[in-house]
């Protein structure tokens, strides 16, 4: 039973999270480059507007603050531990994060009941929305669970999983700390590995293309099939870069 | 200069009969497939009348178009700031209640239905859900319902008229109305492009024409808002956005766009126009009653050696110069200054020009005359006076001084409120009639047709070469598309017979939603 265990520990911390990057990684590249016409967020606000609010608002707001949350526990663990070192700042934190936690409950439970009543929603909702849906949803009221059970969450994952984490980047595994954690903690970070191994093929995708670059290009765009100020030069090639219009 | 080609259209409303062959050639063509039925690339709208979408002409409610604030302008309801805020949740963005919630009819009930003692019946079901529904709006659900309060009286181009202005313009023996066709307007400062946060709409160079790559498209939404003519569709199937795309594969094979060439009353010119793109941002941006003005000079003459010489120099082809010199749109719009764009206000800068109708103008109402009902013949069932529609008033411009239908409505579609610009066209059209008339009919006064030819700045050639082109054009003359030069083709086409009715044209991927 013992060994059991160990190898499912070892396949959902170790081998999935490689699998999941791997898939996330592949699958991403292919399918910004191959289907490009279903690479889309696949808004459905122009069925139904104002449920959408209640849902979409306050779930991405919410998740926005909890992936930044995460990422700087991962990438700057020493710094999140410094300013938990003062009780009154690590309550602030955490209550933030456990207030945003709810702000993405309420959303997903808004998105889920829009999906499920509304028939003009259910008819664009694909099994792969259904599938993306229960899993954040699973994900935030087992984020939720920790964080109120198991506290104070944001020290202790600087100190226990962002270790984990980076021997998973370093190529250099180590489970041992990782492997004592409740089985809620392994749940949610399970959970974590799946929805990145989901994101090529769900509408997740959108979030990799946040049109950032809008802020400094300018309004007007216009395409020259060939540079016209070089078209009637004799010596200009056939060579021409095609515009990435096509 | 920086001078550039734009393919242009013009519609001469006096023509329009409403008779919508142009959505639908359109429609069979492009937009016949899931998500894109409730999509009108072209649609014909009754004016007065509150259009398609539902009052798309008040940008209060919809939030379209360019606003200036302080000296510049930026989108009113999209742009950087607004736009990424929104991003999760667009406040501005219409449904699809506001066109209409597309349907078909069982029509397989009438034929498979059993023998019953009542006719079977052919319920509507929506194409969205599948389920029946009652339908309550079409794409052209006003068609020629001009008076009534539902639809008439809430057209947002009366914002301006005095209640008494109003209350003349739908009184039942006063009563006019007309059609006004529209498509995308191809705009020199588009809204739209303005808008896409993943910048997938883009303006053509070599003709003008705006598209929406399909593949860059990320269902952001956000060029359904900024658009202020509500011609940028969401395909609520595929998730991306579509609109008019000029026909541009059958422009580039030398054909006319379905629309036009459809066209039952031949209401409709394209041709090429230069114009100075270097202007574009002043003539957008400037005073609102000076943005038609600032648009029309934007508009280059082809012959002038120094056009074509910066022409030449930008690329623009010896072709297309040529086709601009004979381009109808070009005569209707500069030359001969007959056209005007609509709703100049948005400030996009339209290319697409309107000729404003002079028909529901003309007939006035000279006195209130009681006895009109002894003056019905009884058997032909036909007035034989001319209470009803009188054209025969002793002064020139009588008709449209004391026109039945105020300037100021056709002002605010066409000239941003500047009601002479609209008289000026009228008494344009007017003055052709005349002309013509003293010719083939010959009982108009030399010296009448003299002076009302003076008064619209015009000579009788001029007069003559507009009748011409109005009445008697052939295909040729009305449609100058400049080759497209297939050796530097612009978009490469894959044949696409194999998904026809999926996602439209230009590649074969699949319209499945998502993965």
């Amino acid at each position: 039973m013992q060994n059991f265990f160990n190898a499912l520990n070892n396949f959902l911390l170790i081998a999935l999270p490689y699998m999941a990057l791997l898939v996330f990684v592949v699958g991403s590249i292919w399918r910004y480059t191959s289907t490009k016409f279903k690479f889309s967020s696949l808004s459905s606000q122009f069925l139904e507007g104002s449920q959408l609010f209640w849902g979409s608002v306050p779930f991405h707001i919410g998740i926005l603050f909890l992936f930044f949350g995460h990422l700087t526990a991962f990438l700057i663990p020493r710094g999140v531990l410094a300013w938990n070192s003062h009780p009154a700042r690590l309550i602030v934190l955490e209550v933030t994060a456990f207030i945003f936690a709810i702000a993405v409950l309420i959303g997903l439970v808004n998105l889920v009941y829009r999906r499920l009543t509304h028939p003009r929603i259910s008819v664009v909702t694909s099994k792969m929305d259904y599938a993306i849906l229960l899993l954040l949803l699973l994900q935030v009221v087992s984020g939720l669970w920790v964080a109120y059970n198991f506290r104070w969450g944001s020290s202790w994952f600087s100190s226990v999983l962002t270790p984990y984490l980076w021997s998973i980047y370093a190529l250099q595994p180590d489970v041992s700390a990782v492997s004592a954690l409740p089985w809620i903690v392994k749940f949610h970070i399970v959970g974590a590995y799946l929805t990145v191994l989901l994101i090529p093929f769900s509408r997740l995708v959108h979030f990799l293309v946040v049109p950032l670059d809008y802020l400094w290009r300018p309004y007007q765009q216009v395409v020259w099939y060939w540079d016209r100020k070089k078209l009637r030069k004799s010596w200009t090639p056939w060579s021409l870069q095609r515009p990435r219009n096509n | 200069m920086d001078v550039r080609a734009q393919i242009s259209m013009v519609f001469h409303l006096d023509k329009c009969i409403g008779c919508h062959t142009c959505s639908i050639a359109c429609k069979n063509i492009w937009t016949d497939r899931k998500g894109a039925e409730y999509q009108w690339w072209n649609n014909v709208e009754t004016k007065p009348g509150t259009g398609y979408p539902t009052k798309w002409e008040d940008q209060d409610i919809y939030k379209g178009g360019w606003e200036k604030k302080n000296g510049s302008i930026d989108l009113k309801g999209a742009g950087k700031k607004k736009g990424l805020l929104n991003i999760f949740h667009n406040p501005n963005l219409p449904v699809i209640d506001d066109y209409y919630e597309p349907f078909t009819y069982k029509y397989l009930d009438l034929i498979e239905s059993p023998a019953m003692d009542d006719q079977p019946t052919a319920r509507p079901v929506s194409l969205i859900t599948g389920k029946p529904i009652d339908i309550k709006m079409g794409p052209n659900w006003d068609d020629d319902l001009s008076g009534t309060p539902d639809y008439a009286r809430k057209d947002p181009n009366l914002h301006d008229l005095s209640p008494a202005e109003q209350e003349a313009m739908f009184q039942l023996e006063r009563m006019a109305f007309f059609y006004l066709p529209r498509i995308c307007n191809h705009c020199l400062n588009p809204a739209c492009v303005a808008s896409c946060p993943s910048g997938a709409i883009y303006k053509r160079g070599e003709d003008g024409i705006v598209l929406i790559n399909q593949k860059v498209c990320r269902a952001w939404r956000m060029c359904v808002t900024a658009c202020p003519y509500k011609k940028s569709y969401y395909n609520w199937h595929t998730g991306k956005s579509e609109k008019c795309i000029l026909c541009y594969p059958r422009l580039e094979a030398g054909y006319a766009p379905a629309c036009m060439h459809s066209c039952v009353g031949r209401i409709r010119y394209l041709g090429v126009i230069l114009y100075d793109a270097g202007q574009i941002e002043n003539a957008a941006s400037d005073e609102t009653e000076s943005l038609v003005d600032r648009q029309l000079n934007m508009l280059l003459d082809p012959f002038d050696p120094g056009v074509i010489e910066a022409a030449k120099e930008n690329g623009v082809a010896d072709s297309t110069i040529k086709a601009a010199q004979d381009s109808p749109t070009y005569r209707f719009v500069k030359e001969w200054g007959m056209a005007l764009p609509l709703h100049a206000e948005f400030r996009t800068l339209p290319m697409l020009f309107y000729v404003p109708p002079l028909l529901p103008v003309m007939a006035s109402l000279s006195k209130q005359d009681t006895s009109q009902g002894e003056k019905m013949d009884p058997i032909a069932k036909f007035w034989n006076d001319t209470w009803l529609y009188d054209t025969s008033t002793e002064d020139l411009w009588g008709t449209i001084d004391q026109a039945r239908f105020p300037l100021k409505y056709m002002a605010n579609l066409f000239a941003a409120g500047d009601e002479e610009k609209v008289k000026l066209v009228l008494k344009k059209l007017m003055a052709v009639r005349i002309h013509r008339r003293g010719i083939t009919v010959g009982d108009i006064a030399p010296e009448k047709v003299e002076t009302a030819l003076r008064e619209a700045g015009m000579d009788a050639e001029t007069a003559d070469a507009i009748y011409k082109l109005t009445s008697l054009a052939k295909f040729d003359d009305r449609f100058v598309i400049p080759p497209a030069h297939r050796e530097q083709a612009i978009e490469m086409l894959e044949f696409t017979g194999d998904t026809k009715g999926s996602i439209g044209f230009g590649f074969k991927e699949n319209a499945e939603r998502g993965l």
